[in-house]
């Protein structure tokens, strides 16, 4: 049994179904991007993982044991940072190490939050408030948060969609640097093929929803470390890149034909003028509804 | 403000254009309409001893007009404490518990609308019991009750509308029940629970004047009631611009403390 397992899991949000039939299996010390467009559910699937949601059905286990609520020896960087806006760098580490190691003494504690500080280059940050710092910077501090609890896995939540292209490209190094000097497993979201290829050993892609589901993995045997320079034009990047893409698009053509949908058409019927009017009869326009199914496509 | 050097001069000079019309539209209706309206200069002759001499105590209901307000604030302060103890508890019940909210929200709704009038004689009867301090408790019961309401009401928006992120951060750090209390729940409640108090401190301040007023406390309330009684009406307008001023400048205190909290 792998490390963490995924096994026939399903869930949906009221009448809508998000995932269906998701099976993946993580090695210990892997690193898998999951790469998905926008909204199909990939945050869904990390939260899963996470503990946040539970499943409809189907099993996840982390090192054999059932994943039923969060937990510590999962870190979880979120998409949008969630940092406490009142807390200071330091303390927002603090609060994470607080809980993860409740008696070690306090100058230990000190010790280990300032390390992770340091580690994604904040130390001169540590006072400052979130609100004083940049996208790149907060999604540094939340991941020092999550990497300073120890965790078995790390769960990356589109990490760096929200930040610009330079900030991005340092930051991919930086996740790079760390994961290695680490050894962590590592599970990502992204919404980038290019970004899960470069960082991960291998990608698997989400197929497009409603109803997603995983594709097949795609291992990356491009050895590390990779240089972000020539990877571009390495062959198995290119051929590893156009297959991913293929399959992303492909499974979202399908969905074209799929979707039918209600729709309620407006029939206004035109007012017989050659009645006799009278002034206080009901001279409101009637209106007939009709329902015509039609075939919608979804782009 | 666009143009400043105008538009400085038009925040001194409009509200004391806007202040003299209302004296003088007073001066008028105490010539024309009214002639038992004492005149703005009539009423300030009577009131002057209260104003220049604030703090003397003369007799029990005769004394300086900043002495009466002393008595009042400290009124109030005491049942605005009760009404904030009482208030945020509450709000964080209703904002955290759907059961909670079910039940006790039709309640709040129904109590919320009545006049601190009406509950004056259940806190006088309420503590008939305490003998002497049956004024002052009654008096308490009726600013708490009345005022806990935008505090309560606040206070459970606040932690309603707490970002789920917050709280995502809390369950995926495992915090115990007393550290997401204290340090994601009431200090991202905080902005909402400062607007609560704010409003909270209004309407103790309204209600103070009534509760002396049926009580006959010495305070501004009490004051003013017991020199309508003895047809001192120059001294009305004198405790009414006094509540008026010292209301105003509680309310701009607390949005200063409110403010505060809002950038944290």
């Amino acid at each position: 049994m792998s490390f963490l397992e995924i096994s026939h899991v399903r869930k949906s949000f009221g009448e809508s179904p998000v995932l269906e039939d998701i099976n993946l299996s993580i090695e210990k010390g892997e690193f898998v991007a999951i790469v998905g467009f926008s909204g199909v559910g990939k945050t869904t699937l990390i939260n899963l993982i996470a503990g946040l949601f539970k499943p409809d059905s189907g099993a996840l286990t982390l090192d054999g044991l059932k994943i039923a609520q969060p937990g510590p020896e999962r870190g979880v960087v979120f998409q949008n940072y969630s940092l406490l806006p009142w807390l200071s760098v330091y303390e927002n580490i603090e609060l994470a190490v607080e809980r993860a190691f409740p008696n070690w003494p306090s100058a230990r504690k000190r010790q280990h939050v300032e390390r992770y500080i340091g580690m994604v280059g904040l130390t001169p940050a540590r006072e400052k408030r979130p609100s004083e710092l940049s996208g790149g910077m907060r999604q540094r501090v939340s991941l020092a948060r999550a990497l300073a609890m120890d965790p078995q896995i790390l769960l990356l939540d589109e990490p760096l969609s929200a930040l610009d292209a330079l900030t991005r490209a340092t930051l991919q190094d930086e996740i790079s640097r760390i994961w290695q000097a680490n050894q962590k497993t590592v599970v990502m979201i992204t919404n980038d093929p290019d970004e899960g290829i470069y960082l991960a050993d291998r990608v698997v892609p989400l197929t497009a929803g409603p109803g997603a589901t995983l594709g097949p993995s795609f291992p990356i045997e491009i050895p590390r470390p990779r240089d972000r320079k020539t990877i571009n034009h390495d062959p198995r990047f290119k051929q590893i890149r156009r297959d991913l893409i293929e399959f992303m698009l492909k499974s979202r053509s399908k969905r074209h034909i799929a979707i039918t949908k209600k729709l309620v058409l407006p029939d206004i019927e035109p007012e017989d003028l050659s009645r006799p009017r009278r002034i206080f009869a009901n001279r409101r326009a009637r209106r007939r509804a009709e329902i015509k199914e039609e075939l919608v496509e979804v782009q | 403000m666009r143009d400043s050097p105008l538009g400085k001069i038009d925040w001194i000079i409009l509200p004391i254009i806007g202040f003299a019309a209302a004296i003088l539209l007073w001066h008028l209706l105490s010539q024309t309409v009214s002639k038992d309206l004492p005149s703005p200069a009539r009423a300030w002759l009577e009131s002057r001893d209260y104003v220049m001499k604030p703090f003397e105590k003369r007799g029990e209901m005769d004394q300086g007009i900043l002495r009466f307000t002393w008595y009042s604030l400290v009124l109030v302060a005491k049942g605005y404490a009760i009404a904030l103890l009482a208030g945020t508890p509450i709000g964080f019940m209703l904002g955290l518990s759907k059961t909670f909210t079910k039940a006790v929200d039709p309640i709040i709704q129904i109590l919320r609308p009545v006049s601190p009038l009406a509950w004056l004689p259940l806190g006088l009867v309420l503590f008939l019991g305490a003998g002497k301090r049956a004024s002052e408790m009654g008096a308490l019961f009726t600013i708490a009750v009345c005022a806990m309401w935008p505090t309560v009401l606040n206070t459970a928006v606040g932690v309603r509308s707490i970002p789920q992120d917050y709280l995502n951060v809390a369950k995926v750090l495992k915090l115990s029940r007393s550290k997401t209390l204290l340090k994601v729940l009431i200090p991202a409640t905080l902005p909402y629970m400062f607007t609560g108090f704010r409003l909270s401190l209004g309407i103790a301040w309204l209600v103070i004047v009534a509760a002396e007023m049926l009580t006959g406390r010495p305070g501004v309330g009490g004051f003013l009631w017991q020199e309508y009684n003895a047809l001192n009406y120059a001294h009305i307008i004198l405790c009414i611009l006094t509540i008026g001023i010292v209301g105003f400048i509680l309310d701009r205190l607390m949005s200063v403390v409110e403010r505060r909290f809002k950038t944290a």
